[in-house]
């Protein structure tokens, strides 16, 4: 199949566009700056932003199936670009889609456009829910999925998967951040950091989306969370990062009630005085790291086809690898 | 008529109540006393407009035919809310495809959202009411009658007069009788005392009948209760229903609470009764009387439920199964029998248990040796001829005061010749000896005790004292002889004494014809280990056949020496014919037991057996160093060695073979359901624990603690476990298959007492002919026929995987350094389950905390030889363990304190 992957200049992006080359897709890119994949075999780069209507329905040209990642990802930030990227990028995308007669939609989203901030012990996926989602990226996420799903139909064939916390070799976005602050030693332990977390090593969320797109005339309508179905208490988590990139863990710990306050706080300023920075703390971050997040992957599994190829082990392996090569090469 | 007196429809969206359900019916009323099917008197009868909740439109809509009707009847101050569960669950059940019931349960006139009609009900009115409503609705074939509180009584009234239409009866907590020598309950008092401002003025009894659920009821439950009586004109019919009890003979209805509690005893149709005894008003003791008229009944006590059984306990579903059970597809022929399963020991012959008392009556051997040392310091020796003459003179004693076959006997005594000498005239004169074991705690003794309804309590002092305190039932008699005061503070009417003094003095009382093999013969508690203990009901035909066991198993006999470090042994010696002797030990406190104690009677003895508790064996080994040459030589001429309770690990039987070299050390693997089921040589768990470890039995990775082969009379088979951890499928004995332990046995206990629910699940796959119990524990049969225990049914781990037993992890990392116990635990919904392992270290940890990785990386290793991924690994200061055996881990209590911590709720200890 031919394949327009939006979003393909992030980490997630790059790492699907991958799969779906060594599944035998042709894949077609679209962002606004090179993908830095374009030239690889069966890689093009088309440039663009998907709240561009002319530039997206271009880029449909001669498309069988879209991969939609492009999405403004961040703890913080204007609530009108979120709309605008996050609900506003869908939206122009369905639409061009149905235009140009292209069939089938991977939407990619979140966990937590479903959850309203308490833990999660094992659920399915949920309906998204805008109205509870904590934070303006859930928020949008979640109307974005819902206008998605809402477009399913026998001609445009729609799903959406929901990694859960995506990290691997390279990742700016989670593994960064807490190399970077436990570096800096302003990285904390949240509570007693026994909280159950599952995450998902960046390969497994990018073949999930291939096996999406195989099986989308079965799974089509649906949403699907995705994770290594590995939980770990967070703390261990933590410690497995930061001894990959050869950090030191977090050795104090702030108790959860006081970060969710914090974080709470945090936000309220960043709003009214944006830093340069990403705020330190915000309550989903607080909430993230201090309750449990952990799902059900049977119905994932069993209806993808679909099982992570790269455990957890594995996957720090890699990152120390990771790391290590970047500390020989500086 | 003012508005608020006629009937309405309830308000919509009360909290599990469907409109559909709700109607009103115009009831023409009729004389009381009418015959069923009698015309309505002519003009100017009234007609009286009710509210019922009726489930005959969803069944018509599911093109459900019913099998027959439940006419569900609320007492005071409820209303047909009080059923929706029912009506729900007759409902999904037809949905379901199973046998489908019309449920109809009315609001009665003055209560509810039926017609305030402004004139007093007594119950013959109300029994009256009830039939001239069902006659209305024209309800035709089988009813079976379900009530509740005065509900229940009005329910049963119609019962009565209604033979031909009925099917069955099933109650919750209610009365039909109040005894002329018995004050009515405190509670009621209160409320008759100040009959109107309690309950029409005001809202008190409402509010107080409301408060007493457990737990709580949410407040939009408590508000539906509520909803019918938000005025006090609404509330009349409340206090209408008080001022109807009668208090006593002379009251208006006391003559018609007279004619259906007599014709109570005489229905003879199927019977359910379920129970809640935390009831201020119903009260066991009407249980009691209830089961008195109508014994055929089938009755389940929920330890933990009161008045408001309905909303303190899933109630519905079992009383669909129930109905399913008795009647099928049919109600229309029920069947009144109880599915009677044969006792094999029935046919036999078999002596009964205290044969050799008649056939060693004259032998001056001793039989019961106590070496706690007597007045004059020397053991206390009972011959053969004197326990028998004891045996004889108590139960002529106990007949003279009163003690009748049937009788429950409840046995406050610790283990003593005393003891023993009561047991053997209890069982003789057919009276029911209830055991229940100090180890239970306080509470849970009281619990048991009260449960088990005994007619006579013999005990000492402390026991005696207790039973007062908390109000026990039965004749009080005590094992000394108490000064007068003490003995009248303690309600005790005689002592043991008085009963030996009776029993001479009634040498020509000719005894009881024996009892039969069928007959009970004792009702012994759980261990309230996993919940409320429970009473496991044994027949004499079972009793015999557990000697039987036992003698054929260890080759005890008439002239073995015994030495009963463990009490039911003790109790048991004179039945073998063994001579058996206690050591000289505290026996509240087994782990006091001393290695010279055990030598000592051992000597006395001439012991070839020794019987030890887990819990003394540790202290037994530490002391062994005091042993004398003669003592170590007494100990040497043991043949068997056997610890019975509990597991005990191979070093420690180990280091007890060393003090009885020439014996074979065994442990027994049985319940109190069934006390001797499998059993395992030292040897044998070391071939057992070889193969394991050399990969050559089935299913290596389950794991688990060998128990040794069958007994000879013993079969075990598998009830194989499907992927979601639920027990199904049939009985396999297959080897490698992970599932419920399922036995047979002669000796298997006969049912647990007034729990019909938990005796239906542990008897699925009993037949007519084969007694089955569900042990609840889980484990597997290797290919040599040898069983393995993996844990408790309840504390199975059920993964995205599939089913994980708990003992094979545990196993596994209690090899990892610095581990003293584990407990392995699932966290999540079930199916989808992460299992987490909860350590406790050698050394000891004042906190509870996160493992640090070094140690979560070890666990994990050490699991993952097994196969298994753990999540995540928690240090404990300590692990939970059960009151009685201090060794069985509630891995229960531990999942939840787990989930807690890891969902990323506070640090705490379990």
């Amino acid at each position: 199949m031919r394949v327009l992957v939006t979003g393909a200049s992030g980490f997630l992006g790059g790492a699907v566009v991958r799969d779906l080359v060594s599944a035998g897709h042709e894949v077609r890119t679209f962002q606004r700056r090179p993908s830095g994949l374009a030239g690889e075999p069966g890689i093009t780069d088309v440039l663009g932003s998907v709240t561009d209507a002319a530039a997206v329905t271009s880029a449909l040209d001669g498309i069988d199936a879209v991969v939609h990642l492009a999405a403004k990802v961040s703890l913080a930030g204007d609530p009108a670009e979120f709309e605008a990227v996050n609900v506003g990028g869908t939206r122009t995308l369905v639409e061009a889609m149905r235009t140009a007669g292209v069939g089938r939609l991977v939407f990619v989203s979140s966990p937590s456009v479903a959850h309203s901030g308490s833990s999660i012990v094992g659920d399915g996926a949920l309906p998204a829910d805008p109205a509870s989602a904590l934070g303006d990226y859930a928020r949008t996420k979640a109307r974005a999925e819902l206008l998605a799903l809402a477009a399913d139909s026998a001609e445009l064939r729609v799903v959406a998967v929901r990694p859960h916390l995506v990290w691997g070799p390279g990742d700016t976005q989670l593994v960064g951040r807490i190399v970077e602050r436990a570096r800096a030693g302003r990285l904390p332990l949240l509570g007693h950091g026994a909280a159950l977390i599952d995450t998902t090593y960046v390969d497994n969320a990018a073949s999930a989306m291939t096996a999406a797109l195989t099986h989308i005339d079965e799974v089509h309508g649906r949403s699907y969370v995705v994770t290594n179905g590995e939980p770990r208490p967070v703390a261990e988590m933590l410690a497995g990062i930061c001894a990959a990139a050869g950090v030191a863990a977090p050795r104090w710990s702030v108790p959860a009630s006081v970060a969710r306050t914090a974080g709470g706080l945090v936000e309220a300023a960043w709003r009214v005085r944006p830093g340069i920075d990403e705020p330190p703390m915000t309550r989903f971050l607080a909430e993230q790291l201090s309750t449990a997040h952990w799902f059900d992957q049977r119905a994932t599994r069993a209806e993808l086809h679909w099982t992570p190829s790269v455990t957890l082990d594995e996957g720090l392996e890699r990152l120390t690898a990771h790391y290590a090569a970047a500390s020989a090469a500086r | 008529m003012s508005r608020a007196r006629t009937a309405s429809l309830p308000p919509a969206s009360l909290p599990g109540l469907d409109p559909s359900w709700s109607r009103l019916v115009d009831v023409p009323e009729r004389a009381i006393g009418s015959a069923p099917d009698a015309p309505a008197a002519a003009s100017g009868t009234r007609t009286n407009r009710w509210h019922i909740l009726d489930n005959a439109a969803d069944l018509a809509e599911l093109g459900a035919t019913p099998v027959g009707t439940i006419l569900c009847v609320h007492g005071n101050p409820t209303w047909s809310y009080l059923w929706r569960k029912t009506v729900a669950a007759a409902t999904d059940a037809a949905a379901a495809g199973r046998p489908a019931w019309r449920v109809i349960a009315v609001d009665q006139l003055e209560m509810g959202f039926s017609e305030r009609t402004g004139v007093a009900r007594p119950l013959a009115r109300r029994v009256q009411d009830l039939a001239d409503l069902t006659d209305a609705l024209a309800v035709d074939g089988p009813v079976v009658t379900f009530g509740h509180d005065w509900g229940g009584v009005i329910s049963l009234g119609w019962a009565v007069d209604h033979p031909d239409q009925l099917a069955g009866v099933m109650l919750l907590n209610t009365a039909v009788h109040q005894p002329d020598d018995v004050p009515i309950p405190a509670a009621l008092r209160l409320a008759l005392s100040v009959l109107r401002t309690g309950t029409v003025t005001t809202t008190a009894f409402l509010d107080t009948t409301l408060a007493i659920a457990h737990p709580r009821l949410s407040s939009d439950v408590r508000r539906a209760f509520r909803s019918p009586y938000l005025e006090a004109d609404r509330r009349e019919g409340i206090g209408g229903f008080v001022a109807d009890i009668p208090v006593d003979a002379a009251h208006e209805s006391a003559a018609e609470l007279a004619r259906i509690s007599g014709g109570v005893a005489r229905l003879t149709v199927p019977a359910l009764m379920m129970w809640g005894p935390r009831d201020p008003v119903f009260s066991d003791r009407y249980l009691d009387d209830l089961q008195r008229r109508m014994p055929h009944a089938d009755v389940h006590r929920f330890e933990n439920a009161g008045h408001l059984i309905a909303e303190d306990v899933e109630y519905a579903g079992p009383a669909l199964d129930w109905l399913g059970d008795r009647f099928g597809s049919a109600p229309e022929s029920p069947s009144t029998d109880e599915p009677e399963v044969p006792d094999v020991s029935d046919a036999s012959d078999t002596p009964p248990m205290w044969h050799h008392l008649e056939t060693l009556a004259h032998s001056p051997e001793p039989a019961v040796v106590d070496m706690v040392a007597g007045p004059g310091g020397s053991p206390r020796v009972v011959s053969w001829a004197l326990l028998s003459t004891r045996v004889h003179q108590i139960a002529r004693g106990l007949v003279a005061v009163g003690v009748k076959p049937g009788d429950r006997v409840s046995l406050l005594v610790p283990p003593s010749a005393d003891l023993t000498a009561v047991v053997y005239a209890c069982l003789r004169i057919g009276a029911i000896v209830v055991v229940a074991d100090a180890g239970l705690g306080l509470r849970g003794l009281s619990r048991a005790v009260r449960g088990a309804r005994p007619d006579h309590i013999i005990g000492e002092m402390p026991g005696l004292t207790v039973a007062r305190a908390f109000g026990w039932p039965g004749q009080r008699i005590s094992v000394a002889t108490l000064p007068a005061v003490s003995a009248r503070a303690l309600n005790v009417t005689t002592s043991l004494a008085g009963v030996i003094r009776a029993g001479e003095a009634a040498h020509d009382l000719e005894l009881p014809h024996p009892p039969a093999a069928s007959a009970v013969a004792a009702v012994l508690f759980t261990s309230g280990s996993t919940g409320p203990a429970k009473g496991v009901v044994y027949t004499h035909g079972q009793l015999t056949a557990l000697r039987d066991a036992l003698s054929a198993q260890y080759d005890v006999g008439v002239g073995t020496g015994l030495v009963a470090g463990f009490a039911p042994f003790a109790l048991l010696g004179p039945a073998l014919g063994a001579r058996s002797v206690t050591p000289d030990m505290d026996v509240t406190s087994p782990r006091t037991l001393t290695a010279r104690a055990v030598a000592d009677a051992a000597a006395e003895a001439d012991a070839t057996v020794v019987f030890l508790s887990p819990a003394a064996i540790a202290n037994v080994v530490a002391t062994s160093g005091e042993l004398s040459a003669e003592q170590r030589a007494a100990l040497a001429r043991v043949r068997t060695f056997l610890s019975a309770g509990a597991p005990v690990s191979e070093a420690l039987l180990t280091a007890a073979s060393e003090l009885m070299p020439n014996a074979e050390p065994h442990t027994p693997y049985g319940m109190t359901e069934g006390l001797l089921m499998a059993d395992i040589s030292l040897d044998g768990i070391r071939s057992s624990t070889a193969s394991l470890a050399a990969d050559t039995v089935t299913d290596a990775a389950a794991g688990g603690v060998p128990v040794g082969h069958p007994t000879a009379t013993t079969r075990v088979r598998i009830a194989p476990l499907d992927a979601a951890g639920s027990v199904g499928g049939d009985l396999t004995d297959a080897a490698g298959v992970t599932g419920e332990i399922v036995v047979s046995a002669p000796h298997l206990k006969s049912h647990y007492d007034r729990l019909w629910i938990t005796n239906r699940l542990a008897d699925a796959h009993s037949t007519p002919g084969e007694r089955w119990h569900h042990t609840g524990d889980v484990g597997h049969l290797d290919g040599e026929g040898r069983l393995w225990v993996e844990g408790r049914l309840q504390h199975i781990i059920v993964t995205a995987d599939g089913v994980v037993t708990p003992v094979g992890i545990e196993q596994a990392v209690e090899r990892v350094d610095g581990v003293r116990r584990a407990a392995a635990v699932g966290v999540g919904p079930r199916g989808a389950q992460q299992i987490v392992v909860v350590v406790e270290l050698t050394a000891r940890q004042r906190r509870s905390r996160l493992a640090e990785p070094a140690l979560a990386a070890a666990v994990r290793e050490a699991a993952a030889s097994g196969g298994h991924e753990i999540a995540a690994v928690l240090v404990a200061a300590t692990l939970p363990t059960d009151i009685r055996h201090n060794s069985k881990i509630d891995r229960a209590a531990l999942a939840r304190w787990a989930d807690g911590i890891l969902r990323g709720g506070r640090m705490v200890s379990p």
